[in-house]
């Protein structure tokens, strides 16, 4: 076994492990789905955009690997100063190797995650197009390596959990909410569609949308352009700081 | 074992260690003490790779902390001031990582972890997770695990604090014990004297940055003119209380306190 694939391994068995922190996580995606599903679903379908429900499901998936991911990455904080991070810095292994074990298996929770109200969404009637679903899981692992990585880029600048607030509130809440995870994309003000075009979840729920339910506002090859290339730089921003953590 | 040349560190203008020079030999057990923010971590940070120094070089088992800072991590094992053990994971498995980590030969890993897992008398209890174990048991499987790789220093950053006079004499009597049977030179940091005064081959006393005494106890307390060590040390240091800042982990420590995580 190496660092990296013994640091995945870690990070795997904390998650299956913690049966709380698995259910708990789950409250979040499954009140969107109910209240979000069945509240507005009327609407929608007498606007005569059609099933609510089969729109929503891509998006709340992509908002449990988002949050999941990013939490991941930002556990470095608490993890530099009382956890196990301090042991693996001073281990003659490289940051680069630390960084990658990490995200690795941050994005692998994510997917799990997402996996899972994949499931649970299936027993609330969501339709899913199976032959397109392993294109799904793809753009799951991109959303949840862009995130884990963004998560740790932000946990290598602060240095206490005094930020966390300011990152919850201004950047992971507006990035679920301006992504198109809740609403279409189509016949928005200009500038709401200018910061939904910004923001990269958008992508990573459009294509989402696409391989579940055949549904996607841009391209499979843009969705999957756009991600990639974030992913490689945030990756890169994310290695970078992170190796330059003092503690 | 431990050089120390002309070392300073500056962080934005403020000097927390200022031109420091000494030398830790062979199988010492080395006492580095000095009042809060004397600049003891911050000298353990630079010896263990963690901090770079701003000038001058130091020297972990005679590779360069800076140039040469993978061979130093094999060369010492150490026990933080706050643990940094994986609570979810077992004992046992904190101690497979620690070797994957180091590159101990597979071969050898499984024996060797038994036998530290013996020593420190956490055997029967390897396979619980670290979450259920006392303070006293997280500093035990800590000081197994900074050995497991057969390091030539361990270094323990004030190890006993917060434990129970029992749990202090118990470890101790382990260190003592490592350092005559596998030959580790130990450099350690405390606030508690009399461990110093017990265990201690040599004492450095740091305050201000600087180093202010340097011998075994018994030198201190004959140029300080002193009964105890406790009582020399406050001779050498005043009897100021040292304010702090709050770093920022203290600030996550206290917060600590309030949330129940995880």
């Amino acid at each position: 076994m190496n660092t990296i694939t013994a640091l995945w391994l870690r990070q795997v068995k904390r998650y299956y492990r913690s049966v709380p922190r698995m259910i708990g996580s789950l409250g979040q995606p499954l009140l969107f789905l109910l209240v979000f599903g069945f509240g507005f679903g009327p609407i929608f379908s007498r606007a005569g955009a059609g099933n609510y429900m089969q729109f929503l499901v891509p998006g709340v998936i992509a908002m449990s690997v988002l949050f999941t991911s990013m939490f991941m990455g930002i556990e470095i904080i608490w993890d530099k100063q009382f956890g196990f991070l301090k042991e693996t810095l001073v281990a003659p292994v490289s940051r680069t190797e630390i960084m990658i074990g990490r995200t690795l298996g941050g994005a692998t929770v994510g997917v799990i995650q997402g996996l899972i109200v994949l499931l649970i969404s299936l027993f609330i009637g969501f339709k899913v197009n199976i032959i397109t679903l392993p294109l799904a899981i793809l753009f799951m692992i991109l959303i949840a390596l862009l995130f884990t990585a963004l998560g740790t880029a932000i946990a290598s600048l602060l240095d206490d959990m005094q930020g966390f607030q300011l990152v919850m509130n201004f950047l992971i809440m507006p990035i679920f909410f301006l992504s198109g995870a809740l609403f279409p994309l189509e016949n928005l003000p200009n500038a709401l569609t200018v910061i939904t075009h910004l923001d990269p979840l958008t992508y990573g729920v459009d294509g989402l949308r696409d391989a579940l339910i055949g549904t996607g506002v841009f391209s499979v090859a843009m969705n999957f352009t756009v991600l990639i290339v974030l992913t490689a730089i945030f990756l890169g921003i994310g290695t970078y700081l992170f190796s330059r953590i003092e503690i | 074992m431990i050089e120390i040349l002309n070392v300073s560190k500056e962080f934005k203008g403020f000097k927390a260690v200022d031109n420091i020079s000494f030398d830790v030999k062979d199988g010492e057990i080395f006492a580095f003490l000095g009042p809060n923010g004397a600049g003891k971590t911050t000298t353990i940070k630079m010896l263990t790779t963690l901090l770079r120094p701003t000038s001058g070089t130091l020297k972990v088992a005679g590779f360069d902390t800076v140039k040469e800072h993978d061979k130093v991590r094999k060369a010492f094992g150490i026990v933080f001031q706050d643990p940094s053990l994986d609570d979810e994971l077992t004992a046992y498995e904190n101690m497979q990582l620690h070797g994957v980590l180091y590159h101990v030969d597979k071969k050898i890993l499984k024996p060797r972890i038994d036998e530290l897992l013996k020593f420190v008398e956490l055997h029967d209890r390897k396979d619980s997770l670290v979450k259920t174990f006392s303070g006293g048991m997280k500093r035990r499987l800590e000081i197994a695990r900074g050995l497991l790789h057969h390091p030539k220093v361990l270094f323990l950053d004030e190890p006993t604090i917060g434990l129970d006079p029992q749990t202090r004499n118990h470890m101790w009597s382990y260190i003592v014990d490592l350092n005559k049977k596998e030959n580790i030179t130990i450099f350690f940091t405390t606030h508690y004297m009399e461990e110093a005064e017990k265990v201690a081959t040599r004492i450095a006393v740091i305050d201000h940055g600087k180093i202010i005494a340097i011998g075994t106890a018994n030198e201190l307390k004959k140029k300080t003119k002193s009964k105890t060590l406790e009582d020399a040390f406050l001779k050498l240091t005043g009897k100021d209380i040292r304010e702090e800042d709050a770093s920022s982990t203290d600030r996550m420590r206290m917060m600590r306190g309030r949330m129940s995580r995880r």
